[in-house]
């Protein structure tokens, strides 16, 4: 069962019109069909720009400034790994290498049985437990690899 | 000569009134109000070190190189975002601030390649610059930290690279695009580490970016690199020169390696440009060099025999005894000459010279008939001179934009992005266009009207506009009655005044909302300094010359000419295109529009030219091809111009050139019309020689030599050559001699020397005794011709109908990788952005007819029948369809009619009515076409034929 609709032009034009008057429309906007879709295909970067008469780069600028936005569907699981300084200074990119590397897939990707998408993020507020991480939405902290495959395995059910 | 570095004052230079004074390292300084702390330490020759300014964007303040010390302040600010104020005393040599840059420029250098010794812009890049000025010695950081140096390079724009890895993010690039150019195709994506640039998440190819070289220009970096300069490496010498395609006259630097051009760099200086450009002028320039180039004279006798080579003493002397034979034996006016907007001044005059004292006659024309002869009629008739008003920085000062038959962004590219800046900062903007061009509604800038007229119908538009303006009251009265004729106004006012006039009478012929005719009349009239750009969409009517008289009625009535931010300005499409007109090109007229039967004039040219001039006008080119075909006109002399591919009704041009028994073409490619020439005589680019262009504006800008004549001749040589052995002899040994020539002979000319051009850089004519330093805007005080005058314009609808044959329209324009006939550019990578000639056809009228997108149809009018791709867009409306005729094999001037503008036989490009169906196969004209291309073209005993 697909969590979010299937892209719509029609549906996404009504969106974007419903949020244009806002001042500063494009956060809005974005979020808004963040939650219809659950990512932000180049339509509608395309679509955004065209409505608001803005440039394709310059919502292309701001979708990727938010790691929230994410370009493609995500897996079944989202797993958000911190990625800000006191995490960093805890063994947090090693951590994350490791894992990005033994899944084969690079930050903000999905494994290719669609199990879990590795995202990350700067700060969770959670650096007193550095280095940290966020999975389908669940705050996790003092993060290893042990804990991590254990979060890989839940994810592909195995 | 060395290379020319421009000074970069870091922020813009500010033009306020107010100065303060401080004091930079012990030195006091005057400046503006406004003007940065790191541009006044500038104008002392205190270079502040900087990364991420420079003076055509504005400070952003994110490197913090440039940080100083001002007594009385804690801290060290960015001395490019602090303003110049009163009293200040700035230090900027510091031990703390050199300890602070060094630290800066360390983060910097440990994430960047270290190949400078191998790096494309060694020599030419401020991140080296300065590591060098900072003093760096050392990296304590070390390399190894993550970085970004196995980024990888995108090299599919086919002018310049990106190379991530060697990127600082100042974000020059991605405000330049924004600032400068008004395209926002760059972004910064990502945040802190993975901050980078990008092209909207794209290569750059494939994204919006429109090529144009700001963001190049803008990089203190080899990230933005030219090709050129990566395969040649960096330029030893420049030479300023001017962009020879559109009637912008960019300046440029051409940077060069001895005689190869290693780039084109526009020049800061260059008063037209102020230091910008477009794809064609900085890129497109590699035409200049093409294996196509013609660089030995050929002779034949027959059309359809092969060319063969022969010197230029035998080509010369052949061209001028057949000449002279054919006049022997039809007659003194059988033959005559075609100069053209692509050649110099200089070359221009030089024709026309020969075609009135050598030929005897003043059968001489200039393919500005077929664009901007209406603008030269209509606003001599009312105001007095046949130029734009007002030059291009005035746009700066515009409260209210007409734009009508024009498409800036992709003929005048330069410009349109100074006018889109100032539509950013507010400027309102009507659109008077069938079609929905880019300024219609494009990033950050939106018409505040579209008025989607069918074609045809401009005159009825200007009218209902006008209509508005008298019976509404929006009547500059005072301006009238001091400016103007009064009793031309009056009955002017009366017969607009008239009900037939009403935007509401003509909605259902124009096809435009009469609300939205009145709204935006009252915006014209009423939101201040209201000023009219226009282009061939108003001149190649059949009314072309009353819509130009038309546009000059409303600015007069409003008061609209004299000041800044105003006037009646044409967007001219050539890059000389003024100058051929103001240089006595026309069978009628001596170089500044003087006619030829004024006698005062005549005997001035007749004293120093030493013959007999004519009184009579000469024939106009649709007469010589008429009489072509009729029998009695037998030859022709064109230099640089290619009727048979630009010039309409291309069956009737070839016919023409088929009746006459020689033709001589002088070119730099073997062009359409050689394919019916008996002599052809090298030509040569702007590269290749000395002279001077004409804007838009009236700006005369030089054009220099940077590399010897690839044919040996310069163009101007060549019809010396051409004069001598006709019996006429031409003493010149430079350029500059013809210009003293023009100056003598020529009024609002008398000033102009290239010592002059040379001081000033460019002077706008009337240059003259009044106006030493030349006249920026005309009409200031009071209209060239004493008093302005009104004129009545009927709307008379063309002949040119549809019907249940041919029940579209078909309108032509150009778009902007290709220029004009594309000899040029489709010799460049400029193809690449636009392969063929497409057919934009509206939804609508595609799935009537069943096509879909990329369909081959066939496009027919009365003339003619041609095949092209189809390509639907919502651009258009309903029952109106478009072209460009940058291809020749597309031959899409075989659509089009040979009616034209009542006044000046200015063709009527711009509307036919024509029928779309899908089809399989070429048209006949087309296989024909590839037929004689074979066959008209061939070269016999061509040294280099064995390659
Ligand atoms: S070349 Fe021009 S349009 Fe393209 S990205 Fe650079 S500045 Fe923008
Ligand atoms: S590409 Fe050049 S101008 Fe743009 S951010 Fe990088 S270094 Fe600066
Ligand atoms: S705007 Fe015109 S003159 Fe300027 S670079 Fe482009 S083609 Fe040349
Ligand atoms: S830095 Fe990772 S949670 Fe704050
Ligand atoms: S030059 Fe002033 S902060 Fe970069």
């Amino acid at each position: 069962m697909p969590r979010f609709g299937e892209w719509d032009q029609r549906r996404a034009r009504a969106i974007i019109a419903a949020h244009a008057s806002l001042e500063g429309p494009v956060l809005p906007i974005l979020h808004a069909l963040l939650d219809e879709f659950g990512h932000i295909p180049d339509e509608a970067i395309a679509l955004v720009a065209s409505e608001l008469n803005l440039s394709r780069a310059e919502i292309h600028g701001t979708v990727s400034f938010y790691h929230d936005f994410r370009r493609r569907p995500a897996g079944r699981h989202v797993l958000k790994l911190c990625r800000a300084e006191a995490c960093q200074s805890m063994n947090g990119p090693r951590i994350a290498r490791s894992l990005l590397h033994e899944l084969a897939i690079d930050w903000g990707e999905t494994t290719p049985d669609g199990a879990l998408t590795v995202e990350g993020v700067y700060c969770l507020g959670l650096c007193a437990c550095a280095p940290s991480a966020l999975y389908d939405g669940e705050p996790i902290g003092r993060i290893d690899r042990d804990r991590l495959d254990g979060i890989v395995r839940e994810a592909r059910g195995t | 000569m060395a290379l020319i570095k421009d000074v970069d004052y870091g922020t813009p230079i500010r033009r306020t009134e107010k100065a303060v004074t401080l004091t930079i390292d012990g030195q006091p300084v005057t400046v503006p109000d406004g003007t940065s702390v790191m541009a006044a330490a500038m104008m002392l020759g205190t270079e502040i070190p900087k990364l991420c300014a420079t003076d055509s964007l504005e400070p952003f303040g994110s490197c913090r190189l440039c940080l100083i010390e001002i007594e009385g302040r804690r801290g060290t600010p960015a001395s490019c975002t602090t303003p110049a104020e009163e009293g200040m005393v700035v230090h900027t040599q510091t031990d703390r601030l050199a300890r602070l840059r060094r630290g800066v420029m360390e983060l910097y250098i440990s994430d960047h390649p270290l190949d400078c010794l191998t790096c494309s812009a060694n020599g030419d890049c401020e991140l080296q610059d300065m590591a060098g000025k900072v003093g760096l010695r050392d990296v304590r950081y070390g390399y190894d930290g993550e970085n970004h140096l196995k980024a990888p390079k995108d090299e599919s724009n086919p002018y310049f690279t990106f190379e991530d890895s060697k990127c600082i993010v100042c974000s020059r690039c991605v405000r330049a695009c924004e600032e400068v150019q008004g395209t926002f195709a760059l972004t910064i994506q990502g945040r802190g580490f993975d901050s980078r640039v990008s092209p909207g998440g794209m290569d750059f190819f494939s994204s919006e970016c429109v090529s144009c070289g700001a963001c190049v220009q803008a990089c203190p970096t080899a990230t933005l690199n030219e090709k050129s300069v990566i395969e040649f490496g960096t330029p030893e010498h420049s030479v300023i020169t001017t962009c020879a395609y559109c009637g912008v006259g960019c300046s440029f630097k051409a940077e060069m390696k001895g005689s190869k051009v290693v780039r084109m760099v526009p020049y800061k200086d260059g008063k037209a440009n102020e230091g910008h450009s477009c794809v064609k002028g900085r890129f497109a320039w590699g035409y200049a060099t093409h294996r196509d180039r013609i660089t030995k004279p050929m002779i034949r006798e027959r059309i359809t025999d092969p060319w063969r080579e022969v010197s230029w003493q035998e080509a010369i002397g052949h061209a001028a005894s057949e000449f002279r034979r054919i006049q022997s034996k039809y007659g003194r006016d059988s033959i005559g000459g075609i100069t053209s907007s692509r050649c110099t001044n200089e070359e221009t005059f030089l024709v026309q010279k020969l075609v009135r004292a050598a030929f005897g006659n003043n059968n001489v024309d200039t393919c500005a008939r077929v664009c901007h002869s209406p603008t030269g009629y209509g606003l001599k008739t009312t105001l007095g001179t046949s130029a734009g008003t007002h030059d291009f920085a005035s746009v700066d000062h515009a409260d209210v934009i007409i734009v009508i038959g024009a498409n800036p962004t992709d003929g005048h590219p330069v410009f349109a992005s100074r006018m889109k800046r100032r539509l950013r900062e507010g400027a309102r903007l009507i659109v008077i266009d069938p079609r929905r061009i880019d300024l219609v509604r494009s990033p950050h800038i939106e018409a505040d009207y579209h008025l989607p007229l069918k074609p045809g119908t401009n005159v009825a538009m200007m009218n209902a506009i006008a209509h508005v303006i008298v019976t509404e009251g929006l009547v500059d009265e005072e301006y009238v009655r001091e400016r103007c004729e009064l009793d031309a106004f009056e009955s002017w006012a009366r017969f607009i005044a008239d009900d037939r006039h009403a935007p509401e009478s003509v909605e259902d012929l124009t096809g435009v909302r009469a609300s939205d005719v009145r709204a935006a009349a009252r915006l014209y009239a009423t939101g201040g300094n209201a000023a009219i750009y226009y282009g061939l969409g108003v001149t190649e009517h059949s009314q072309g010359s009353t819509m130009v008289m038309g546009m000059a009625n409303i600015a007069m009535a409003t008061g609209n000419i004299g000041k800044p931010g105003c006037g009646v300005n044409p967007l001219r499409g050539q890059n000389n295109v003024q100058g051929s007109c103001d240089m006595g090109s026309f069978p009628h007229e001596f170089s500044g529009y003087r006619h030829v039967s004024d006698d005062a004039t005549r005997q001035m040219f007749e004293t120093f030219w030493g013959v007999h001039l004519l009184n009579e006008p000469g024939l106009r080119i649709p007469n010589m091809l008429d009489e072509a075909v009729s029998g009695s006109f037998k030859a022709l002399y064109i230099q640089g111009e290619d009727i048979a591919q630009s010039d309409p009704d291309t069956q009737h041009v070839t016919a023409g050139l088929k009746g006459m028994e020689f033709v001589v073409i002088q070119d730099i490619f073997l062009n359409e019309t050689a394919k019916y020439a008996h002599v052809f005589l090298p030509g040569s680019s702007f590269l290749e020689k000395d002279g001077t262009f004409t804007n838009a504006e009236r700006r005369i800008n030089r054009v220099r030599k940077v590399m010897p004549p690839l044919g040996g001749l310069a163009d101007w040589e060549v019809t010396v050559a051409l004069s001598n052995a006709l019996g006429y002899p031409m003493h010149y040994t430079h350029p500059s001699e013809i210009m003293d020539e023009i100056a003598s002979l020529t009024p609002t000319f008398a000033g102009v020397s290239y010592a002059k051009l040379d001081q000033l850089g460019s002077v706008q004519w009337p240059c003259n005794e009044a106006a030493p330093a030349g006249t920026p805007m005309m009409h200031v005080d009071r209209f060239v011709r004493g008093k302005g005058r009104f004129m009545m314009t009927d709307f008379v609808p063309t002949e040119e109908r549809t019907g249940p044959r041919f029940p579209l329209i078909l309108t032509t324009g150009r778009i902007l990788s290709q220029y004009n006939v594309g000899a040029q550019t489709r010799r460049t990578e400029n193809s690449r952005w636009h392969e063929e000639d497409v057919l934009e056809i509206h939804p609508f009228d595609a799935e009537s007819r069943g096509i879909v997108d990329g369909d081959l149809v066939s496009l027919e009018s009365r003339s003619g029948d041609i095949a092209l791709r189809a390509q639907i867009s919502e651009r258009m409306q309903p029952g109106i369809v478009y072209t460009t005729f940058h291809h020749a094999k597309t031959g899409a001037n075989v659509i089009t009619t040979d009616y034209s503008d009542w006044a000046t036989n200015c063709p009527e490009y711009k509307v036919t009515a024509v029928q779309v169906r899908r089809t399989n196969r070429q048209s006949d004209w087309q296989a024909r076409f590839y037929e004689e291309d074979l066959a008209l073209k061939r070269i016999d005993a061509r040294a280099d034929a064995a390659e």
